[in-house]
């Protein structure tokens, strides 16, 4: 029983992360409809920007601030300088792109820190909460940024002004545009927020899985999986769906399958939620309009 | 697009071009009886890899130029041909040239059943999936369970073959006329199917599937077919990547391998038959001299570090996209219509 208990805090502590990389896919897919491969890599390369800080000597919370800002400039950078162009582009032309910022970033990161792993402080301790060893501090700690993290997108999308007109640019971005919201500037605020997102994400999984340019890619697998249970338009599904992967897979991995098949349950958890029930859990049903 | 490649394939002209290519191509290796030079095989090999590529480039080509599905996960079907030829000869006794239409009947198969799923997924959802199967082979090829046949982790060692017959060839000369017949034999394969019907129903459903089945095709049996198709042209260029390597392991099975196939398409040209030769050749081009390249970038920009071959083949990627989003084929079709000789009306 104690094994089962252990398994699902871990299970959840995952899945706070998958939660994360899943908002930042929603966040890119509501704003914009495309889903960003590149999301995996980019929180990579700025986990990598804030070792490079801490590493210089920076305290932890401001290297994590810092990195937090850098991603969020240059995530709304990558929308204005790469994507806006490609607005009209088809499809094929949007997710070549995403594949080459992908291998941009990764051979990046390669290059500048080498593809040695490296271990990342987390800021929280190790400790064990309760005495039983079930829940750590550490743990927790991923788990409360995440859930932080998503009271204040719901605060920023449902109470502010600048929250209102993303929602509206995102729905229906004529009328929104006749109503005076700036929409190409939305969409770029989408892309700042996912990165910031991501960002965040690769600084919490770092001080776990160790730091390394290929860090990201199976964690970006779940997080499409969490994205996609939780129904990928919605952040509060999304983050439900990635606890629900996180939880999932562990047990699934401990249990039935062994830990070597686990990105194998991934990919059959993507392909059967996109047959069975494509809108996800909490997602609605879109009619395409011919 | 479609306009662009009917061109190219009805151009009286443009059969003769071809002929020639093919013929330097079958000549080139028969230099290895005038010159010594300890590198030559390594050419080959060379030769070899770039007909492996474009033969996968062409099946993928197939399926995203010609039928506007997008696949990521075409390293999945390339590793599948691989492993089977590998396993046919080491455990089955089956004699290698044998293994290539059983890797192409097999990945045919896997294909078709992944088409399945696939029909209900349309542009960024059918990427998505198709990305998560391509992360998901390498670990699935090490599992424990199926090591007896994969050999696991250490992946497996094959004979390199001899020429039959004693004809008088090198055993990498063979192969390179192995791989060069192949790739004839798939590309005329390939253009046959798309200057017939099928290939009008095939890019019918790309440049509008609702329209296409409006007009009385069968878009559901089109797409599944021209995604086994597709992967079973790949898994024979995966079965000759077995055999010319003679070794099989799963971590060269990764995302990166469908990368490149994809940066061979963008390159060469999107729904562009002779693209996928292009593509083919500059893929291993690059990756043979990104060192080179690396060097040069570092002497002409004065920077720190070396430049891997992936950050060259992502930039490659983005330029092309902006400016030349129908390749090197593409722009030369461009270019002959400037010079206004051809009349490539696209």
């Amino acid at each position: 029983m104690d094994f089962f208990i252990q398994q699902i805090a871990a299970g959840l502590t995952n899945g706070a992360i998958y939660a994360c990389v899943a908002l930042g896919l929603v966040m890119i897919y509501v704003s914009t409809d495309h889903i960003n491969f590149a999301q995996g890599e980019m929180a990579m390369f700025a986990t990598y920007l804030a070792w490079a800080m801490i590493d210089a000597g920076l305290p932890y919370w401001v290297a994590f601030g810092a990195t937090l800002l850098i991603a969020f400039a240059s995530g709304l950078f990558i929308q204005r300088v790469i994507l806006k162009p490609l607005e009209t582009a088809p499809v094929l032309a949007l997710v070549v792109c995403f594949i080459a910022l992908l291998s941009i970033f990764n051979a990046l990161a390669g290059m500048i820190w080498s593809f040695t792993i490296k271990q990342f402080p987390s800021p929280f301790p190790r400790r064990d909460l309760f005495g039983n060893g079930l829940v750590s501090a550490q743990q927790l700690g991923v788990v409360a940024v995440t859930l932080v993290m998503l009271a204040a997108l719901t605060v920023f999308f449902r109470y502010t002004t600048l929250g209102l007109a993303m929602r509206a640019a995102a729905q229906n971005a004529t009328s929104a545009r006749l109503m005076g919201v700036r929409v190409s500037w939305m969409l770029a605020l989408g892309w700042g927020l996912a990165s910031g997102i991501g960002s965040i994400a690769g600084m919490l999984v770092a001080p776990i899985v160790f730091l390394d340019p290929n860090m990201m890619t199976g964690i970006l697998v779940y997080g499409f999986a969490g994205a996609l249970v939780g129904g990928i338009g919605n952040p509060l599904g999304a983050v439900f769906g990635g606890f629900i992967v996180g939880v999932l897979e562990n047990l699934v991995g401990s249990y039935i399958i062994g830990n070597e098949l686990k990105l194998s349950f991934a990919l059959v958890m993507v392909v059967g939620v996109l047959l069975l029930k494509p809108a996800g859990i909490f997602g609605r049903v879109i009619v395409k309009r011919v | 697009m479609a306009a662009m490649a009917h061109s190219w394939a009805t151009k009286a002209g443009i059969g003769w071009v071809a002929a020639i290519f093919w013929v330097i191509l079958a000549v080139l290796p028969l230099a290895g009886f005038v010159s010594d030079s300890p590198s030559f095989d390594y050419y080959l090999f060379m030769g070899q890899s770039m007909l492996i590529y474009a033969i996968s480039v062409l099946g993928l080509n197939l399926l995203i130029g010609f039928n506007g599905q997008i696949s990521l996960g075409h390293s999945a079907f390339f590793a599948i041909g691989a492993y089977a030829a590998a396993i046919l000869m080491n455990f089955g006794g089956v004699p290698y040239w044998l293994t290539l239409p059983m890797a192409a009947v097999i990945c045919f198969g896997a294909g078709f059943l992944f088409g399945f799923p696939a029909l209900k997924l349309e542009g960024h959802y059918l990427a998505l999936a198709t990305f998560t199967l391509a992360i998901a082979v390498p670990q699935l090829l090490k599992y424990k369970a199926i090591a007896g046949w994969t050999g696991g982790v250490g992946g497996l060692l094959l004979d390199k073959p001899d020429p039959p017959f004693g004809i008088p060839l090198s055993a990498d000369q063979w192969l390179y006329y192995l791989c060069l017949a192949v790739a004839m034999l798939l590309f005329w394969g390939v253009f046959n199917l798309l200057r017939g019907r099928s290939g009008r129903a095939i890019m019918a459903i790309r440049d509008h599937g609702m329209a296409a089945g409006t007009m009385g095709i069968d878009t559901g049996l089109y797409k599944t077919v021209t995604f086994g198709i597709s992967a079973g042209i790949t898994g024979v260029a995966g079965a000759l990547s077995a055999i010319t390597i003679a070794y099989v392991a799963p971590d060269s099975f990764t995302l990166q391998l469908s990368i490149s196939f994809l940066v061979g398409l963008v390159v060469g040209g999107i729904a562009s038959l002779p693209g996928c030769m292009i593509g083919g050749a500059f893929i291993v081009i690059v990756q043979n001299s990104s060192q080179s390249i690396s060097d040069w970038m570092k002497d002409t920009f004065a920077l720190r570090y070396d430049v891997p071959a992936w950050a060259i083949y992502g930039t490659l990627l983005l330029l092309l996209m902006f400016f030349l989003p129908n390749g090197i084929a593409g722009g030369l079709a461009l270019l002959r219509a400037r010079l206004g000789r051809g009349s490539a009306k696209s």
